[in-house]
């Protein structure tokens, strides 16, 4: 039995690191690196949930989390900027446009 | 030979309320004067020329409604009954819109007027002389829309529309009942043509059945209200808010008498229902009584006037409760005479006073307008019945001793009646007396021209004269006004009474005379009108507050209804859905406040939930 707990552990850590960082950064950047952590997270516990049931699953499904991350940043950027057009800011508490009540 | 010539009668006065209608504020009024006393002026010639000519003329015109079982056609049908109501609609008709040519110069509307006037007059014409009754209705509906425009015809005062709504909404009250009559005549007899009609009820239907008397007293109620019998009286005083000649011509002359006229016309269906007679008897004598007691109160020189027509109608009705036909047609012959007179009279009088209507601010009149002053006295003797000289003692007379010979209860409403006569010579004398003699108190301006004086001078020698064609067996007993109207309405024999019943015809309405001056010489009157007015005096002059017993039982349960159901209360529940989901909204709104991160939290708290939830529960 290849030791699993330990990589599993790091994802976990990571994640709530990834979540924190989400919950707790107002610059836009922040969020963005703080999500792109989280999806790391959750493509090392694929792989090591592949090494522990000898499946090569996990792997083919890191290549897609990380195809969706590309994808994912591509469009988070592109929309960090838009808001930037519109608010000369990067504050995420600050972009409050759909705001009702 | 002139019989085709019949559907002119009512076609005339048509034409000319269509063309003063279309073009009336074009024509001038020089031009309109003309068309609209002229249309019915043709009406009138033609009708003098039918009565020359023959009896019994009917006119089929045209089908209305052709189905299997039932038909209506629209046909005119003269016979002598329809003949006198003709003659009296058009002549005194004429006469009333050739005053009123002078009368309403310079008022504005004036086309307007006369197309009302002459619509008028085409729809009463249709009313009596329809064969069916259902053209019958259609004349009954157009008078009484033609009522409604002309009491409300000075509209820019909102008493006078609300008025002309009282009138109207009263007479549709009881235009209900009489179309639920209808209804029920043509589902049980299959035709509303008036002769087939009746003649079918007499075979089919047994003395006194309880069908007979439904379709007789709704009828009956329809012509109560056109009649402003109690208990649907309550509109006519206040409908004298119209033009002056609108009195005279349709609430004393003719559209009131309507009902009078159905009860004639249908009198072989009321021959079948004798309650409903003697009900109709009753009711005649407490109208007549009801409303003399008010005219003994009023102020206003037209409201003494429509007071006494309503008395004066209770009069004929009462003849019809005891079965005199010819009696309640004679009454309203000299009734449509002298009453006539008596409103252009005040008509005339008013003109002269910059409108004024208070008797209590006239006085002096006599020796300062001749003209009125005599013709108000020939028509204010004619109302209270003075013996022999006057039209109204001989048509009053004849009510009075058929009356007395009815059976069963005749005494009882004789006494009524004569007690009636007593008030009705007092207080229209006490109007004579207070408007004429004593100080002048209003100054008079202005000057009669020939339009004012002649239709006054007409009807005043008409009420001097007509009496004369039906007298009673100690004046002769002629018996030619019977003998006209016996084709249609059948001999009704007249007993000979000897004694003290004529006897008390003769002096009641001099005892009234003498009271009404003995009081005036004393200055009771004024001395009443100017002390504040008691709770019987009020209840009284308000007639008897059937207004007020109204008010309260139906009309404002109604607008509390109306009040209630404008709102739609079955709507308000569905409305509580509504209300509903926008207080949901108001809570819920404040969690979208549009922050990324409050969302980010929210949807981690869920999510820790769910697992926890599926981890441990």
């Amino acid at each position: 039995m290849i030791a699993w707990t330990g990589p599993a552990a790091l994802a976990g850590a990571l994640f709530l690191l990834g979540l924190l960082g989400l919950l707790a950064r107002r610059g836009l950047v922040f969020v963005l690196m703080s999500i792109e952590i989280m999806l790391n997270a959750t493509g090392l516990l694929f792989i090591t949930a592949g090494m522990r049931w000898g499946n090569p699953d996990g792997q083919i499904m890191l290549i897609f989390v990380l195809n969706l991350a590309g994808a994912e940043i591509a469009l988070g950027l592109i929309l960090i900027l838009r808001l930037r057009d519109r608010l000369p800011t990067l504050d995420g508490d600050a972009a409050t446009l759909l705001r009702d009540g | 030979m002139m019989a085709q010539w019949l559907w002119l009668v009512p076609a005339a006065p048509l034409l000319g309320a269509v063309l003063l209608g279309l073009f009336g504020p074009a024509f001038g009024t020089r031009v309109c004067a003309m068309i609209g006393t002229g249309s019915v002026g043709i009406a009138a010639i033609v009708a003098v020329l039918l009565a020359l000519g023959g009896r019994g003329v009917s006119q089929a015109l045209w089908p209305w409604v052709v189905l299997p079982g039932f038909s209506v056609n629209i046909g005119l049908y003269l016979d002598p009954v329809s003949l006198l109501m003709t003659l009296v609609i058009t002549v005194i008709g004429c006469l009333i819109h050739l005053f009123s040519t002078e009368y309403m110069a310079g008022e504005a509307g004036y086309s307007r007027f006369f197309a009302y006037l002459n619509l008028f007059v085409a729809a009463m014409l249709l009313l009596v002389l329809a064969d069916d009754l259902l053209v019958l209705f259609v004349g009954w509906e157009g008078v009484g829309v033609c009522s409604y425009l002309l009491v409300g015809f000075w509209f820019l005062e909102s008493e006078n529309g609300w008025a002309a709504q009282k009138s109207f909404v009263v007479t549709r009250i009881a235009d209900i009942f009489m179309l639920a009559g209808l209804l029920l005549l043509s589902t049980d007899l299959g035709t509303l043509s008036i002769r087939p009609m009746l003649a079918a009820a007499t075979a089919a239907w047994p003395q006194g059945g309880a069908l007979p008397t439904t379709a007789a007293a709704l009828l009956l109620i329809g012509g109560l209200g056109k009649s402003a019998q109690v208990p649907l009286q309550t509109w006519l005083p206040d409908a004298m808010a119209g033009p002056t000649p609108v009195s005279a011509l349709i609430h004393a002359a003719t559209m009131v008498t309507a009902g009078v006229y159905l009860v004639v016309r249908l009198h072989p269906l009321f021959l079948l229902c004798p309650g409903l007679m003697a009900a109709i008897a009753c009711g005649a004598a407490a109208t007549l009584l009801v409303a003399a007691l008010a005219g003994l109160f009023q102020t206003d020189i037209k409201r003494v006037l429509a007071y006494s027509t309503m008395s004066q109608i209770g009069y004929m009705f009462l003849a019809l409760g005891v079965g005199a036909w010819p009696a309640a047609m004679f009454h309203f012959l000299s009734h449509a005479v002298f009453k006539a007179l008596l409103f252009l009279s005040a008509g005339a009088i008013s003109m002269r006073l910059h409108h004024e209507q208070d008797i209590f601010r006239m006085g002096g009149l006599r020796t300062k307008i001749p003209v009125a002053f005599w013709c108000f006295l020939v028509g204010a003797a004619s109302l209270a019945a003075l013996p022999v000289i006057t039209c109204g003692f001989f048509s009053k007379e004849m009510i009075l001793g058929f009356v007395w010979s009815a059976p069963g209860m005749g005494p009882a409403l004789w006494a009524a009646a004569i007690f009636g006569a007593l008030l009705t010579a007092i207080y229209i004398f006490r109007a004579v007396f207070v408007v004429f003699f004593g100080p002048a108190t209003t100054a008079v301006s202005g000057a009669y021209g020939v339009r004012i004086v002649l239709p006054i001078a007409v009807l005043s020698a008409a009420a001097l004269c007509i009496g004369w064609l039906e007298t009673p067996h100690f004046l002769g007993g002629r018996a030619f006004f019977s003998a006209f109207l016996a084709p249609s309405t059948g001999v009704v024999a007249r007993h000979r009474i000897n004694g003290l019943i004529p006897l008390a015809g003769f002096c009641v309405p001099l005892l009234g005379t003498g009271i009404a001056w003995v009081l005036y010489r004393r200055g009771f009157w004024h001395a009443l009108a100017a002390r504040p007015e008691g709770r019987l005096r009020a209840l009284l002059r308000g007639g008897s507050e059937f207004d007020a017993v109204y008010d309260a039982l139906l009309t404002r349960p109604f607008f509390w209804a109306v009040r209630v159901l404008r709102d739609d209360p079955v709507d308000q529940a569905f409305g509580g859905l509504e209300w509903l989901a926008i207080a949901l909204h108001r809570r819920l709104r404040g969690s979208q406040s549009g922050q990324l991160r409050r969302y980010a939290g929210w949807l981690t708290a869920g999510s820790v939930a769910t697992i926890l939830l599926l981890v441990f529960g």
